[in-house]
């Protein structure tokens, strides 16, 4: 799983994707190829963002549904958890502890 | 060579023809009987009535469901029509209980939106910059 995480994200393509499910989750193939490339300019194939896409569901980063006729995508960040779990980020808010 | 007639396969003719007309605001240009039940049903924008007419044809060939239900599945529209302002269309069609699949989003110079003309179609509205 975790393998699977990181593979995921060590594509700028596939982290550009997270970014605009991130302000717009639920979005079709459709919207999701217009967004890559006429805001991000990025000129691919529709099979290779499905094929991007098909990376973000294998780890979980990306859950798909279908309403009537249409498949929507939607972000789950869940997966990232595993990430600080495994190094854990220092809490901002509690003052450091200095070693004296 | 210009673009004078375009079409869209739609589920039932009079169907179609009320949510053209009555939802979306175009005028029907031509209606002649064709067959049994088929008619050549064609709507235009009231802006401009000698303009590219659209069809609004029967969906009967065994090859359009398949086509249609893949392009649905993925978002795909078939039309793409050109409105003054998508996020006040968006608000209008979306009073009218029209479903949207994208709401209206910047896409780089143009603003989108994305929605189902309830006769098996996905038909997206778009607004250019002056």
């Amino acid at each position: 799983m975790a393998d699977d995480l990181f593979k995921a994200l060590a594509d700028p393509t596939r982290r550009t994707i997270l970014d605009e499910l991130a302000e717009q989750s639920g979005q079709t193939l459709f919207e999701i190829c217009s967004r890559l490339s006429m805001k991000h300019r990025l000129g691919i194939s529709r099979q290779a963002v499905s094929q991007h896409l098909a990376v973000l569901e294998a780890a979980g980063l990306v859950e798909t549904r279908r309403e009537g006729r249409y498949k929507f995508h939607d972000l789950n960040t869940a997966p990232l958890r595993q990430i600080t779990e495994r190094w854990p980020v220092p809490d901002p808010s509690r003052p450091e502890e200095s070693p004296s | 060579m210009k673009i004078h007639l375009t079409s869209v396969f739609v589920d039932d003719q009079a169907k179609a023809l009320r949510f053209y007309t009555e939802v979306l605001g175009f005028v029907k240009k031509y209606d002649v009987p064709l067959g049994e039940t088929d008619r050549w049903l064609t709507v235009v924008s009231p802006e401009e009535p000698g303009g590219t007419e659209l069809l609004l044809e029967p969906a009967g060939h065994p090859a359009v469901k398949p086509y249609r239900d893949a392009l649905g599945a993925d978002g795909i529209p078939l039309a793409q029509f050109a409105v003054a302002d998508v996020r006040a269309e968006y608000e209008r069609l979306s009073g009218l209980g029209v479903r949207f699949t994208q709401e209206p989003v910047e896409m780089g110079p143009v603003t989108t939106a994305v929605f189902d003309d309830t006769c098996g179609n996905l038909i997206q509205i778009a607004t250019q910059p002056e």
